[in-house]
């Protein structure tokens, strides 16, 4: 008997575990509606490269004869107080934005995966270690740590000081630091999923066979896990942008000329009588991501366990 | 019949309660104290005992999943160490009592049953394949159970996809932990007599782990019994059943329902199985039974035939 | 119970002590040095006499041993001089924890009587308008950045409408309780609203979860008002871990504070260790850093300490 006929042997197929979470996912509107506003964010910022090309706009071009402008024709939204184009901004701010959120959570909740699953799977010293240290961040307040990497010197760490003041510096800083504050949230999850996970009894039977802690965590503890990481991790790019926006708003982020939808709003406060429209742009964007993205977890959540209540 | 896995004085002890960060623990519970018998090729050997007598905890030793704290097992005559056990996995594999918890709710039948052989590097995929499909028949499930997830089948389907994937490696001995005791009766016959095929047909042995001595009267060939990480009596189906030797047997066999005999009165056992973290002096039995004398108190009886019967071996001063 | 004690306790210090040098290792990765400031504000000092200064001052010495000697001092009360406001340390830290403490207090009363509100009356008929409509509004508050919400605040209260003034906490020449009232209200309610959105989602699961319950079902069968009910039962069982939530929020609240404050130009302690930061303050700095941590973790154990109480289960160990 051919492998090949014996997987048509079955008359119905059955219905994929994923196939039911996406029949799920569908009817949660909210959940729905965000994952295409999403959409649209993510055109919107990916928009910004016909536009300069077509319309010869550019992100970082002054014009201090042009400050304050109205919305025209050339430029859809006015301009700021630089005499720069305020949607071109807007656009390639939202790459900006959009790129740490998901970077930053990527690395953090990689980092956060492996360790929460050694610690999870391994016990003993490890995991002290591990709970110590999250216990630890957690009584940290995150804000002014945030603040205090952000304003470490480059250069003290050994960096070249062009290096030091690139925007690639900037850019890459803040990934780290949001990274190396945010990983112990999904770590703590990993770590309790992979404590129940362990003493399954597949999970015996496999040991029972030979298979070592890799091919356990592979084969057995990440699957079981992802569709919790999976909705933790969406809700975490939520957090990281508002750090994002935060820390470039006060000035420890994303450092001008480079946009990004908080640092945008770096001079709002001051400028918010001659040029109010400027201060809502910006944050209105930050509010409607980090709005979906939220929205977009939920409804994961419950496509993933309709047991949970809304 | 030539020994296929033996056990040797295997002793294991768990430490408990934690003493802080740099103190030793405090209290040892010992839930198995120099155990040693032995399974032949094609036997099946019971090893019954209430909970807390330790018997999934030999079981896990016979399995691989526990390392004893002393003792030393036999595999065909040689000693199994960490070496010896790579090639002893495939031989050795187990059964668990609960069919809900032992399958991967997302992984398809086949790959569940197959999975022994991935993880040993057996077989090709599609070999892998052909094998689940194999196994599957001769457990007594359709062809299209392959493609389906575990939450499709019911506790007695589910337990024969967990004895097919036993089955995989072609194993020499089964561990079976209760295999019956989740399922309801009706079904517990069918799968009884499925383990009967499986081992007439694959001359297999068992080691077969129950509480119900009911169940163990049919498929058993031999019955070790357990008091508390102890073995107290070991003996053919036959004699422990008509003539237990060891007080514990006796008053077990008494417990047990059967049409058309009277219950013979004064032979109930007193109390309850103390903590396996503070076994009592000498025989671990003797609070509890009727025949305890000062002797009982002050010295741990050895495992010795019982008299007249050479093959039926007891741990009691007052063996029968 | 008093082990329990003893050892949160224990904890709680080893964490401060990791997290001083930590932030002492953070803090000196900072932007200059003292001796680079001194030299900015008199270009003409020769680079021996430079070096000799971070000498005297201890600054070539390796990491560990200025951390310990900072520890020593430390812990005799003296804190170090802060350059930006020239005056000990220790002087600025409790006006400044005062100052936040007003903004704090306030704001999470407020929050608090706020969520507790909205959660139960969502809680009532999960699922129905009100329902909808609460718990659109609870996300809407974890979703949005609190900065931008001050700012839209400022735009619309004080700007637009000129109700409340924009920052400071008091008007010059003016000062009384009124006036300071006034120049609270909306940092206390910007604050507030951005914490009243997690607190309320505690809330409404909480009750909904502790509705269920069947004893709620008896009370309502023995015929008690739905008012009754609710209030009596309901409220005193979803209580408790929400009450534990909240205390732990405690220290998130911190970081709505160190924004609020800073945009209102409140002088509290988020502001201080926000200007400390900027202005290459070292020391106060440091010292308004770690004096947060421990409000956090005290605050943190407070909350372990008082759910140990509550629940048997730990306080039998």
């Amino acid at each position: 008997m051919t492998a090949a006929a014996i997987d048509q042997g079955g008359t119905d197929a059955a219905v994929s575990p994923w196939q039911l979470r996406w029949r799920r996912f569908r009817r949660h509107r909210a959940g729905m509606a965000s994952l295409i506003v999403l959409a649209l964010l993510v055109l919107f910022a990916l928009a910004a490269f016909p536009m300069q090309r077509f319309m010869g706009l550019d992100p970082n071009a002054t014009d201090l004869f042009s400050r304050f402008d109205p919305p025209s024709a050339s430029h859809w939204l006015g301009t700021d107080e630089a005499g720069r184009d305020t949607l071109i901004r807007l656009m390639v701010g939202g790459q900006i934005s959009l790129l740490v959120g998901l970077l930053a959570t990527g690395i953090g909740g990689i980092v956060g995966l492996i360790v929460g699953v050694c610690a999870g799977y391994f016990g003993g010293r490890l995991d002290a270690l591990l709970m110590r240290f999250t216990d630890g961040m957690i009584a940290l307040p995150l804000l002014p740590l945030l603040i205090v990497l952000g304003a470490i010197d480059l250069t003290k760490l050994g960096f070249s000081r062009e290096f030091a003041h690139s925007g690639a510096a900037g850019f890459w800083r803040i990934i780290v630091i949001i990274a190396i504050v945010d990983w112990t949230a999904i770590a703590r999850l990993v770590r309790a999923a992979t404590l129940s996970i362990k003493e399954r009894d597949y999970v015996r039977a496999a040991r029972a066979s030979g298979a070592g802690p890799v091919y356990v965590m592979a084969a057995h503890i990440l699957p079981n896990v992802a569709t919790p990481i999976i909705v933790a991790f969406t809700l975490t790019v939520g957090r990281v942008v508002l750090f994002e926006s935060v820390l470039s708003f006060l000035g420890f982020g994303i450092v001008p000329p480079t946009p990004s939808w908080g640092n945008m709003l770096n001079n709002a406060q001051e400028l918010i009588t001659t040029a109010p429209a400027l201060a809502v742009y910006p944050g209105l964007l930050i509010f409607v991501t980090v709005i979906a993205v939220n929205f977009l977890g939920d409804g994961l959540q419950h496509a993933f366990d309709p047991r949970s209540q809304k | 019949m030539s020994e296929l896995i033996a056990l040797d004085g295997i002793s294991v002890h768990f430490p408990i309660g934690r003493g802080g960060l740099f103190a030793a623990p405090k209290r040892t519970l010992r839930a198995a104290e120099n155990v040693s018998f032995a399974i032949a090729e094609g036997e099946t050997l019971a090893l019954v005992g209430e909970s807390g007598s330790g018997k999934s905890t030999l079981g896990n030793v016979v399995a691989g999943l526990q390392i004893p704290t002393a003792g030393s097992l036999r595999f065909r005559g040689r000693p199994l160490d960490a070496a010896a056990w790579k090639d002893a996995r495939r031989a050795i594999q187990i059964v668990f009592q609960d069919p809900f918890g032992a399958l991967d709710p997302r992984m398809p039948v086949s790959a569940i049953i197959a999975e022994p052989l991935k993880i040993q590097g057996i077989a090709t995929v599609a070999e892998r394949r052909e094998r689940a499909a194999e196994l599957v028949g001769q457990v007594g499930l359709p062809r299209d159970a392959l493609n389906r997830y575990p939450h499709e089948f019911s506790g007695g389907q589910r337990q024969r996809i967990a004895i097919a994937r036993a089955l995989a490696p072609s194993p020499q001995l089964i561990v079976a932990d209760e295999p019956l005791s989740a399922l309801d009766v009706s079904i517990q016959s069918q799968i009884l007599n499925l383990m009967k095929e499986i081992q007439e047909e694959h001359s297999l042995s068992y080691l077969f782990i129950s509480h119900d001595l009911a169940v163990v009267n049919h498929l058993v060939d031999r019955v070790a019994v357990l008091y508390l990480g102890r073995l107290v009596e070991i003996a053919a189906r036959a004699e422990v059943f008509d003539t237990p030797s060891h007080p514990y047997t006796q008053a077990l066999l008494h417990s047990v329902p059967r049409i058309g005999r009277k219950r013979p009165r004064g032979q109930t056992i007193k109390g309850e199985m103390p903590s396996p973290m503070a076994p009592p002096p000498g025989c671990v039995f003797h609070p509890r039974c009727p025949k305890a004398a000062d002797v009982c108190r002050s010295e741990i009886p050895a495992l010795l035939p019982a008299p007249g019967r050479p093959g039926q071996l007891a741990a009691c001063h007052f063996r029968e | 119970m008093t082990r329990f004690v003893l050892r949160r306790i224990v904890q709680t210090l080893i964490v401060l002590l990791v997290m001083s040098f930590v932030i002492y290792s953070l803090i000196g990765l900072m932007p200059g040095d003292p001796i680079d400031i001194m030299i900015a504000s008199n270009p003409n000092i020769a680079p021996d006499v430079a070096a000799n200064l971070r000498k005297i001052y201890g600054l070539d010495q390796p990491l560990l041993l200025r951390y310990w000697h900072w520890l020593m001092s430390a812990l005799s009360g003296d804190l170090g001089y802060s350059r930006t406001h020239s005056q000990p340390v220790l002087h600025m830290l409790l006006p400044a924890l005062w100052q936040t403490c007003k903004l704090l207090v306030t704001s999470f009363i407020l929050s608090v009587l706020l969520s507790f509100g909205l959660g139960i009356l969502a809680a009532r008929k999960p699922g129905g308008i009100v329902d909808g409509l609460i718990s659109l509004a609870a996300f809407a508050g974890i979703s949005v950045p609190v900065f931008w919400l001050a700012l839209m605040m400022i735009l619309v209260f004080a700007v637009e409408l000129h109700w409340f003034p924009a920052s400071g906490i008091a008007t010059v020449g003016d000062g009384g309780l009124r006036d300071q009232v006034v120049h609270l209200v909306m940092p206390v309610t910007t604050l507030a609203l951005a914490t009243t959105g997690g607190f309320t989602r505690y809330v409404r699961a909480s009750m909904i979860e502790v509705l269920r319950l069947d004893l709620v079902r008896t009370a309502r069968a023995k015929g008690a008002g739905e008012m009754r009910v609710v209030m009596v039962h309901a409220f005193r069982n979803a209580l408790i871990p929400v009450v534990t939530i909240m205390a732990l929020s405690f220290g998130v609240l911190f970081n709505g504070a160190l924004l609020t404050e800073t945009m209102f130009a409140q002088p509290g302690m988020g502001k201080m260790i926000y200007d400390a930061i900027l202005g290459n303050d070292f020391n106060l700095a440091l010292s308004g850093l770690l004096f947060a941590t421990l409000v956090t973790l005290l605050s943190n154990l407070a909350a372990d300490l008082a759910y140990g109480w509550l629940d048997p289960r730990i306080s039998l160990q």
